[in-house]
């Protein structure tokens, strides 16, 4: 793919779509193809014909029952990660926080994000298992039996805390540039003209910091929602979520028909779909104020 | 009646002095500038006096009273910055409205009082407009409002034309001048841009590495630099090493000049002749020259001309020392030319002198 | 106000737990991880893993397969985003669409999708290594997108370009010898980024049934506790070591860029 070619001419011409078609026919057999195969098979029976009765059962009870607590799950991480992964990026990107805790913050945060899943499970199980050490802390120290008061690392509150030790971190990240982008000139006029630093962020910073935070949490949620390696790593089936349902579908463990298995994909996909589609358009909005 | 004063203001960051003792009164109804190059220290300076920072030495006192420790949303000054000040998510009117809003003022006075101010600014139409639809000047305009809004008692403005198009910048110069002279707010007006300073201000005070050089109107401070490096920063300067042989008389580079300002000096002393550029007359080599005596500055050939409009530009050299700089009217200049072989001199009473040893 | 420079009480206590919370859990895993049966502290379970076979296999698999989707990755999309930039603008939101899918559609999706789609293909792709290549090409689209994106904006491509043709080069030559070499940080940075995750993705893997490192470490998990958490350090130490290596690369590329590429991928 040498020579040749009226050099900068403003027509892309045959080489270029040569040149982006590689690209586009990837991207179109490994991502688009096989999502819609299985959307389309969301839609059949397993002789093949056309029916709603895999997408209608969603709704029944197992199902639904995962969808809520994912839902659930996802939205309480991502509104708990939310403040807390915001106020610790503002604790430590703002005000006398010296010039090293940001690179270590940054790092660090790369790294709690990815480790999430199987190395994450284990990290809980051996602090809060039910063996592990910080329950035996509290145990002989405290008097304190977590799991005789009903406290288990396999429930709701335990995949809880765990998700929040990688969706503090994923907010950190996201929302650092926009804590960035608040000008220290804002928060100088706002002193100036007599506000208190609670009035400047009543009116001002958390104003402009809205669509940002708004769209870090909603990113927040796809990503617990999406989950599937966590919780899978914590076997204890106690907690029905999406993800780990079809994963089951497909490893065998239940004998069914897999076009419900692609209904359920069906249904996560739309989740996730609206929140990315919520996602796009909060930050447009963000990007309009940070020029 | 509100006057300022900063008092021997020292501040340092760490190891850096950034403000040395520095003394200057501003007093009621005055503009003035605080002007030198980046780092001089004049934006600190303009800091302290908002609050934004703390004197390591001296005090600020505002009618008499010590405020260094008063924090700045209780000074009641106004201040202007740079660029980028103006709250994002607010329109023009609710930026200018903000201080008022915050003093806990009824929505009727304030929306009175915020038309008043963006009349007196000229954006009435611009209201529900955000800082994002504004252009630049347009947005310092805002800025100026936001900040008279709560009718503070001291305007300061932090280089507020730096970041405009020249031509908006001479505009909103005068409209600054202009609202400032009419409201009679005592002003500090912190820039590097020497011409701006000495068109807006009723004083100038010079700064240069965190140091006061000196204080005075821009007439003073224009004609009567009492530093070389006053004398440099502002506008151009000849500037002639030479040793005093005389009352009256100078010896520059082997030539004789008569410069009336060093009469009262001993012989042998080293001065620095300050001559301004249209201060020099440019005449046939060995010219007398309106009756003065047989001297000029140099006589050499002409080594630039530059047409400026209404003044032409003309460098003298003779090949030795820095060349010499005149300004001419431009309808005496148009037969000069490069190459000409010319002297350059100029009246005894138009050279200014400054003490070679300190 | 106070001097902005003081670091307020409020502060350090909200960093104090922070710390906290995020340490104490690899802290406890070291703690397990040395124990040695009822009492004792030892290096048994380090070396225990570091001398199975089985870990330097899956480890090997996946870093190989890391490094395939890293070449794969930038064989497709740095060709294709000079192009879009440099001659069909128009098509740049198509690709920011594109880029953003693999978000829409999870991993745990994709697999399924992936396996249901090609379950009659031959099997020099279904039952190699290929399939989850493809896969985790996809996964990493994201990621290497924002950062070859990122680069291209940084360097002036149409200039460039003009000036390596009126100087003779050919399409191959520009890019290759001109605009490549120029993105060596935003390149490298996609790397490591690419390396973190494969090397920590679960998901696919397992449901691919590949031995890849981190469905080693799943199966580790299962029998024995202590290697386990042994295991986990390790990975974590292995993470820690790309994103260092994320952090050298940037530091002297874009501001803010290390904060827009380290985020999360693979393993959730």
């Amino acid at each position: 793919m040498t020579t040749t070619s009226k050099s900068g001419g403003r027509r892309a011409g045959l080489l270029g779509w040569l040149g982006v078609a590689p690209f586009f026919v990837f991207v179109g057999l490994f991502l688009f193809l096989p999502s819609v195969s299985l959307f389309v098979g969301a839609f059949q029976t397993q002789e093949g014909a056309f029916t709603l009765d895999n997408v209608r059962s969603l709704f029944e009870a197992q199902f639904l029952n995962a969808y809520r607590t994912s839902i659930l799950l996802s939205a309480l991480t991502a509104v708990l990660g939310g403040i807390l992964g915001g106020l610790l990026a503002y604790a430590a990107l703002t005000g006398g926080t010296p010039r090293l805790v940001r690179p270590l913050l940054t790092t660090f945060s790369g790294v709690a994000a990815n480790f999430a899943g199987v190395p994450l499970a284990f990290a809980f199980i051996a602090t809060l298992g039910t063996t592990g050490i910080v329950t035996q802390v509290l145990n002989s120290a405290l008097g304190l039996d977590l799991y005789g008061r009903g406290f288990s690392l396999f429930s709701f509150t335990g995949l809880a805390l765990i998700y929040l030790y990688f969706q503090i971190p994923l907010m950190i990240l996201v929302i650092a540039p926009a804590i960035d982008g608040l000008r220290t000139e804002w928060r100088e006029a706002a002193n100036n003209l007599g506000a208190s630093p609670g009035q400047y962020w009543r009116y001002v910073g958390l104003p402009v910091l809205m669509p940002s935070i708004l769209g870090a949490m909603i990113l927040l949620f796809a990503n617990a929602f999406a989950a599937y390696a966590t919780p899978a790593a914590l076997t204890s089936g106690q907690v029905s979520l999406a993800p780990v349902l079809i994963g089951q579908f497909f490893q065998g463990d239940v004998l069914a028909d897999p076009h419900q298995g692609y209904a359920l994909a069906l249904g996560m996909v739309v989740v996730v779909g609206v929140s990315v589609a919520l996602y796009s358009l909060l930050q447009r909005r963000a990007a309009r104020w940070t020029r | 009646m509100t006057t300022v004063l900063l008092e021997n203001l020292t501040k340092s960051f760490g190891e850096v002095r950034a403000l040395e003792s520095m003394t200057l009164e501003i007093r009621d109804g005055e503009l003035v500038s605080l002007l030198g190059p980046s780092g001089c220290g004049k934006t600190t300076a303009l800091r302290l006096v908002a609050g934004f920072e703390r004197p390591t030495g001296g005090r600020v006192l505002l009618d008499g009273n010590d405020v260094s420790t008063v924090p700045p949303s209780k000074r009641n000054m106004g201040m202007v910055f740079q660029a980028y000040s103006l709250f994002p998510n607010m329109t023009a009117a609710e930026n200018v409205g903000f201080g008022l809003r915050v003093r806990k003022e009824s929505s009727e006075k304030r929306s009175r009082r915020v038309g008043e101010l963006l009349e007196m600014v000229g954006l009435a139409e611009a209201a529900g407009r955000y800082p994002h639809q504004l252009s630049g000047g347009m947005q310092q305009r805002v800025a100026l409002a936001r900040a008279l809004a709560v009718e503070p008692r001291v305007l300061l403005l932090d280089e507020p034309l730096s970041a405009l198009d020249a031509k908006v910048r001479g505009q909103l110069r005068e409209e600054i001048r202009r609202i400032q002279t009419e409201l009679g707010i005592t002003t500090l007006f912190v820039t590097h841009d020497q011409e701006e300073a000495l068109a807006l201000s009723d004083r100038v005070a010079v700064l240069s590495n965190g140091r006061l050089e000196q204080v005075g109107t821009p007439p003073e401070i224009y004609g009567e630099p009492e530093t070389p490096f006053v004398a440099q920063f502002i506008g151009t300067m000849n500037r002639l090493e030479a040793t005093v042989t005389g009352p009256g008389h100078v010896e520059h580079e082997g030539r004789r000049l008569g410069v009336d300002a060093v009469r009262d000096r001993s012989a042998g002393e080293k001065v620095l002749v300050l001559v301004r550029p249209e201060s020099v007359e440019i005449s046939e080599p060995g010219e007398a020259g309106n009756g003065h005596p047989r001297n000029g500055m140099v006589e050499g050939r002409i080594v630039g001309r530059s047409f400026m409009g209404p003044v032409t530009r003309v460098k003298v050299s003779n090949g030795a020392a820095e060349a010499i700089t005149a300004d001419l009217p431009s309808r005496n200049a148009h037969s000069l030319k490069i190459g000409d072989h010319v002297s350059a001199r100029f009246d005894p009473a138009n050279a200014r002198v400054l003490s070679l040893d300190e | 106000m106070k001097s902005a420079k003081k670091l307020s009480l409020t502060k350090i206590a909200w960093l104090s737990i922070g710390v906290l919370y995020f340490l104490v859990p690899l802290l406890a895993t070291l703690q397990f991880s040395l124990q040695e049966g009822r009492e004792g502290y030892g290096f048994g379970a380090y070396t225990y893993i570091l001398t199975d076979p089985l870990f330097r296999q899956s480890l090997l698999f996946s870093f190989l397969l890391a490094l395939a989707t890293i070449v794969v990755s930038m064989l497709l999309l740095v060709p294709t985003v000079y192009w879009v930039r440099l001659k069909m603008p128009r098509l740049r939101p198509v690709l920011d669409f594109v880029s953003i899918m693999p978000f829409v559609v999870p991993p745990i999706v994709l697999v399924v999708g992936l396996l249901t789609l090609y379950q009659g293909a031959p099997s020099w792709f279904v039952a190699t290594p290929a399939i989850l290549l493809c896969g985790y090409v996809i996964h990493a689209l994201p990621y290497v997108y924002r950062s070859v994106d990122a680069g291209m904006e940084a360097i002036n491509i149409h200039t460039l370009t003009e000036a390596a043709q009126s100087l003779g080069a050919g399409w191959g030559t520009v890019l290759l010898r001109v605009i490549v070499p120029n993105l060596r940080v935003a390149l490298l940075s996609g790397s490591f980024l690419t390396l973190t995750i494969i090397l920590g993705e679960y998901t696919m893997a397992s449901l691919m049934l590949f031995n890849s490192f981190a469905v080693y470490i799943a199966y580790v998990g299962q029998s024995q506790a202590n290697p386990a958490a042994a295991l986990t350090l390790i990975s974590f130490a292995i993470t820690w070591a790309a994103m260092l290596g994320l952090l050298a690369v940037t530091r002297r590329g874009s501001r803010g860029g290390a904060e827009v590429q380290a985020q999360i991928g693979g393993a959730r």
